[in-house]
């Protein structure tokens, strides 16, 4: 019985709300500017003191206003509660050092530069290694989403490459290529040329058959079909599957530099961890942080530039 | 929308089918179907759905090559299908969507006059999410038409749009046909839509064309002129609906088949 009742107390409420949503919408219509778009606009008007029409300002079922500096909120809660239980005693400088002591070992590294060539030796691994996957991801997609040949020869290896994980390869290729930097580069390429090559080939094999039947009506080229439909069409898919490639170089860089490095951020962090130098492991996590950060920005800055004729829910 | 003025030594037509069959399984959805348009000429195509108006304007596409069937084809290399989806790239702006497969040094002008011609110059750099139902069937008609095609094939492109909106594509349809002259198969739904455009207008039942009328009025073709009226209660008697006399009163909704199906 009580548990009906608040249903009831919303449901008239909830009526008028979609009634005066449908009023605002009317309006709307005469941006087509037709003939027919004055008419309907000028009928759905009302003449004169009737409700005020209100714009809506974002869309309904959307999440909703932004919070202004909302992303940096949780963060900043954070590390005020670190500052105070450093600065408190609470917590150890054994077990983690306080926020202060990461900035200044922070600014004592870069001063004498280590910080910096640590740094860009890690990017330049996890950069390397993106590239050549996401190369190489992008070629064996598009050979295999294309030609029924390319998927004969390249869809059974890959499918079978999947179905390990990439970081079990390891003792193999420190056997084939040792422990320098082609072991490294290659051991992130390969984590990355698998979500790039899955969701680039459901891409290519998923365009709507209207829009090739559209190009066989204007009678494309096959290579301008590959131009002109079959590479716009999967471009989503193929930044979608950049994106987890990037988490995944990310990942992988971490897992290779813990072994046998001799520089790079992993070598600066494994090294602190024999000092007990909670504070340089810290930076090193809050370097992988803003990389990891860096790079999903970066994915997405492209993402707005070549897919802006999508409106996306989130924009 | 007349027949081909001055025609002295008559050209070959611009289609040509003979004893056309198309099959889905066991069921003949076109059974030996003959069609003539000459050049220039505007002609309409009616029939209750899933009578085979589809089919048979897929199969002068080429784009019925899993179907199987026979007959006889001719038609020209040049012509253009307009889709009752508008099928537009989502990704390709307007200009890049008229143009799209247009082979020219001068498809970029080409393709702004046919904007300006369908009315959407200065819309060239937009989404194509970006313009309304309408506006978007207007680029792809002038998709077609940048092309100078010498048939154009239709299937409802207008079935998805208001009526207040179909009434000033089909008077744009038949500016543009008056000058660039293609051979139209428009296929529709709508008996006035029909009347108002063709040359010919054919209906098709039970997999052949049981029905075919001349339309031989002056260009505006005002609903209520008694021969308009006199050709739709023939046209709908062909279709199988019967009509009271005063049901012509009530123009819109009468004439339409199907409209309320999905
Ligand atoms: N690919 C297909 N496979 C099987 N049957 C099909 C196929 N395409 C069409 N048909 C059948 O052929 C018949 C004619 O279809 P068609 O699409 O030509 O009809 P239509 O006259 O265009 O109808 P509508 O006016 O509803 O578009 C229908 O009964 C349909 O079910
Ligand atoms: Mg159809």
């Amino acid at each position: 019985m009580t548990t009906t009742l608040p249903t009831r107390a919303i449901s008239p409420r909830v009526a008028t709300r979609a009634a005066s949503l449908r009023v605002a919408g009317g309006p709307d219509l005469t941006a087509t500017a037709d003939i027919h778009g004055s008419l309907v606009g000028a009928l759905a008007r009302p003449a004169g003191g009737g409700p005020v029409a209100r714009r809506r300002s974002r869309r309904r079922l959307g999440p909703g206003r932004r919070i202004p500096y909302g992303a940096a909120l949780g963060p900043a809660l954070l590390l005020v509660a670190w500052g105070l239980a450093s600065a408190t005693g609470v917590l150890d400088a054994r077990v983690l050092s306080a926020p202060w002591t990461v900035v200044t070992t922070a600014s004592d590294l870069i001063a004498d530069g280590r910080l910096l060539s640590n740094l860009l030796t890690s990017a330049q691994r996890a950069f390397l290694g993106l590239a050549l996957g996401v190369g190489l991801g992008t070629v064996l997609a598009l050979l295999s989403g294309l030609t029924r040949v390319g998927e004969a020869l390249v869809d059974g290896p890959v499918q079978l490459k999947r179905a390990i994980p990439t970081l079990a390869l390891i003792p193999l290729l420190i056997l084939w290529f040792g422990i320098g930097e082609e072991m490294k580069v290659l051991t992130i390429a390969l984590g990355v040329v698998i979500p790039v090559y899955v969701h680039t080939h459901a891409a290519l094999r998923t365009i709507d058959a209207r829009y090739v039947e559209l190009a066989e009506t204007v009678r494309l080229s096959r290579w301008q079909f590959v131009q002109k439909v079959a590479l716009p069409g999967a471009l989503p898919g193929f930044l979608m599957g950049v994106r987890l490639a990037v988490t995944g170089a990310w990942l992988a860089l971490v897992v290779v530099e813990q072994i046998n490095a001799t520089s790079g951020i992993g070598y600066m962090m494994s090294l602190a961890r024999s000092y007990g130098q909670t504070e340089i492991i810290l930076l090193g996590l809050v370097v992988y942080g803003l990389f990891g950060l860096a790079s999903d920005a970066a994915v997405r800055l492209i993402e707005r530039r070549t897919l802006s004729w999508r409106r996306i829910l989130a924009g | 929308m007349a027949s081909y003025p001055g025609r002295l030594t008559a050209p070959p037509p611009t289609v040509r089918i003979r004893g056309l069959t198309r099959r889905f399984g066991a069921r003949t959805v076109l059974d030996d179907v003959d069609l003539t348009i000459q050049r220039g000429e505007f002609v309409a195509l009616l029939g209750r759905s899933g009578s085979g108006k589809s089919t048979l304007l897929r199969a002068i596409a080429e784009l019925d090559y899993d179907v199987t069937g026979s007959g006889e084809l001719h038609m020209p290399e040049n012509r253009a299908v307009v889709f009752q989806d508008t099928r537009l790239l989502p990704w390709a702006r307007v200009l890049d969507n008229v143009i799209l497969g247009l082979d020219l040094p001068d498809a970029v002008a080409r393709g702004e006059a046919a904007l300006a011609e369908v009315g959407l110059a200065g819309r060239e750099r937009a989404w194509p999410v970006e313009l309304s139902g309408g506006e978007q069937q207007r680029v792809a008609l002038a998709r077609s038409l940048v092309r100078d095609p010498e048939l154009v094939l239709a299937d409802e492109p207008f079935g998805a749009l208001d009526a207040l909106t179909r009434m000033r594509m089909h008077d744009l349809l038949r500016e543009l046909c008056a000058r660039h002259r293609p051979a139209v198969l428009l296929v529709t739904h709508d008996v006035d839509e029909a009347i108002t455009l063709a040359d010919r207008v054919l209906v098709l039942v039970d997999g052949r064309i049981a029905e075919e009328q001349r339309i031989e009025l002056p260009a505006p073709r005002p609903l209520r002129d008694p021969r308009f009226l006199a050709h739709r209660e023939s046209l709908l008697a062909a279709l199988g609906v019967a009509t009271a006399a005063a049901s012509t009163e009530d123009t819109d909704s009468s004439s339409e088949l199907e409209g309320s199906a999905p």
